[in-house]
């Protein structure tokens, strides 16, 4: 019998796995995990993903030759592919263990959290995507200084990419250690060294290419594990949400209440602003966005997203199924209960895995660690690509050599920027394995809205939109979500041991966004110089082909 | 050359009806969208009783359940009524448009 960790250690691992920093910023992390049993069908299983993965990477590399395949695929994926590319993206291990420990625990609260995950993707739809694929190549920043001036507004975009990619990278390296060490019972500079190099070979060798296919295959094992959880759940119950709803509020300690919004969302101005850095930021997340330049044209572009929405709504429903299922089949058994009986073995963020067990037996339990491992792997290595281009295409191609790069140029950088970003994590991974790193996530989700977002759809919707307005715009949103979280309950108070935050709020997203706003409107206005006007002159042949998908780019031949 | 082309798109009526057409459908779903999630922010901070109340008399499953998978559903149905709509209609217009100017 495997013997997990603390609670607190397993929610350390995983709220820093992509959740929000509000979703667990209860449980104390005091970093310390032990390490477990080695779980050999886990390992077998997961060897077999990498084995394949790597074999996909070796053909893609053989597919990578321009620039273009290596940052985009050579814009050959199709609407669902992608879709599904951009659901892998999306779904990572906190989403599935996190959002279903979360139901685990509060029940319909974990809904609030799945659904403020999901709004954002219609928006980006209706506002973003078709623009987004016809103006832009290889990164979000093409868009934004599509008629600015390249060198400010390049490294404005890349700024917020780095530290949105860092965040999220740093986020994923410890959580990633932390859950490995307890599903496989390896090291944690083991686990983190694995992550960090597979991760580059993956991305230095098989690009775009390899790396959407990654993130396919493992969204399609994670859909698949769990639709079979939540079956075998719903069979329990003949398929009735209300038998299972019945069963699981008579042997839960919160009863009734499961069924009712809890202390979760309860400040308004929280809850809102939270609202908006979900939404907003998932329109910023320079990784996301990316995939959109990996499709052929605006129609393939806004499929993608028709079937991503289709397939994290439905794995969102699977996840609220099985925290509820956990509840009946794993809590109270004693085989899952931990040994001082204060809930179950591992913490409530084990309860998916658990219940993969009591659903499944050890090898289907093998199989979800897996998953998860894979899971990992395929978002850091979009992640790591998405901080590469950002250096070779935005910094060193076009701020440095003025657009002068040759494509072998860009690619080398490219791929020295990804075993750069490839040990920095490993380095930063280790280093940040007893922190408290909880406030992550929400931060790059919060500075992805505070300062990629505005820039990105003032420059396609605002014609009045100057190189200074953006600038100074989107500084200033990257600036004040960072200090305001600084100030905030979750870094002042939770972090640095202060008796009171100086500022009330977790979430920073209403009023750094508002910031950042106001900024860019107002500089843009007080603009007077030639520049400026020229700026807004050239708006129309921008709108145009933003409109008509005149002149955008198209896939390659092969 | 290019100049000559964005003139005749813009002089083109079609261009002017593709631009208000898909705008303003893409702004009305995007209004569906803000409102339904955030009247669903605003009740669970201002009423969370109300989303907590059973189904009918005697059930277990709450309102909010129901709400809640309501809110997916909604997401997923509003992205595939504004893609039949943006790659059917839309993007015939717009060929139309871009024939135009060949």
């Amino acid at each position: 019998m495997k013997r997990f960790g603390t609670f607190s250690s397993v929610v350390a691992g995983l709220t820093t796995l992509g959740l929000s920093s509000a979703a667990f910023a209860a449980g104390a992390i005091d970093g310390a995990v032990q390490k477990q049993a080695t779980n050999w069908t886990a390992i077998v299983m997961f060897v077999a993903f990498v084995l394949a993965t790597l074999g996909i990477t070796y053909w893609a590399a053989s597919k990578t030759k321009s620039a273009k395949d290596f940052y985009a695929a050579g814009g050959g994926i199709t609407g669902f592919q992608n879709g599904l590319a951009i659901a892998g993206d999306y779904m990572s291990a906190a989403s599935f263990l996190g959002i279903a420990g979360l139901v685990f625990t509060a029940g319909f609260d974990g809904l609030i959290y799945s659904i403020g995950f999901l709004v954002g993707w219609p928006v980006i739809l209706f506002l973003v995507a078709e623009r987004l694929r016809n103006l832009g190549k290889y990164t979000f920043a093409d868009v934004a200084s599509y008629r600015l001036q390249q060198g400010p507004i390049r490294s404005l975009a890349a700024s917020g990419t780095l530290v949105v990619v860092l965040l999220y990278l740093i986020a994923q390296m410890v959580g990633a250690g932390k859950l490995i060490q307890l599903l496989f019972g390896l090291d944690y500079g083991i686990a983190v060294g694995l992550v960090g190099v597979l991760m580059v070979g993956y991305v230095m060798f098989g690009g775009m290419l390899a790396t959407t296919w990654v993130q396919i295959i493992k969204a399609v094992l994670l859909l698949s594990g769990a639709t079979f959880m939540a079956l075998m759940v719903m069979t329990h119950y003949g398929f009735s949400m209300e038998a299972m709803f019945k069963h699981a509020t008579e042997v839960h300690s919160k009863g009734i209440k499961l069924m009712q919004p809890g202390g979760l969302v309860s400040d308004p101005v929280d809850a809102i602003s939270l609202g908006l850095a979900l939404m907003f930021g998932t329109a910023g997340l320079p990784h996301i966005l990316m995939r959109f330049f990996t499709v052929s044209d605006a129609k393939e572009a806004r499929k993608s997203v028709f079937y991503a929405t289709g397939f994290i709504g439905y794995f969102y429903i699977l996840t609220f199924i099985i925290g509820f299922g956990a509840i009946v089949l794993v809590l109270n058994h004693p085989e899952f209960m931990a040994a001082d009986g204060k809930g179950i073995m591992g913490g409530s963020n084990m309860a998916a895995i658990h219940l993969a067990k009591a659903v499944g037996g050890d090898l289907f339990l093998g199989f979800i660690s897996a998953v998860a491992f894979a899971t990992i792997l395929a978002v850091v290595s979009g992640l790591t690509l998405s901080g590469a281009s950002a250096v070779s295409h935005d910094l060193y191609a076009s701020v440095w050599r003025k657009g002068r790069a040759s494509d072998a140029d860009e690619i080398r950088v490219s791929k020295i920027t990804t075993m750069v970003l490839g040990v920095l994590a490993i380095i930063l991974g280790i280093a940040f394995e007893k922190q408290n790193i909880a406030f992550m996530v929400g931060l790059a989700f919060s500075i992805a809205a505070s300062a990629n977002f505005p820039v990105l759809f003032m420059s396609m919707f605002w014609k009045g939109l100057t190189t200074k307005g953006a600038f100074y715009g989107g500084f200033a949103g990257l600036i004040s979500a960072s200090v305001l979280v600084i100030l905030g309950p979750t870094i002042w108070k939770d972090v640095m041991g202060h008796a009171d935050a100086l500022f009330p709020y977790k979430n920073p997203a209403i009023f750094s966004m508002t910031i950042a706003f106001a900024i860019t409107y107002i500089v843009s206005k007080i603009d007077g110089s030639q520049t400026a006007r020229d700026e807004m002159e050239a708006f129309e042949a921008q709108y145009i082909r933003s409109q008509t998908g005149l002149g955008a780019e198209g896939a390659s031949d092969h | 050359m290019t100049n000559q082309i964005h003139e005749r798109i813009k002089a083109n009526p079609k261009f002017q009806e593709l631009c208000a057409k898909r705008s303003s459908f893409a702004w009305t779903l995007s209004a569906v969208m803000l409102i339904a999630y955030y009247a669903f922010v605003a009740v669970i901070a201002f009423f969370p009783a109300s989303l907590g109340t059973p189904v009918s008399e005697g059930a277990i499953t709450s309102v909010g359940i129901y709400v809640g998978l309501a809110l997916i559903i909604l997401s997923f149905v509003l992205t595939g009524i504004y893609v039949q709509k943006a790659n059917g209609e839309f993007d015939a217009l717009n060929k139309e448009i871009l024939d135009e100017v060949k």
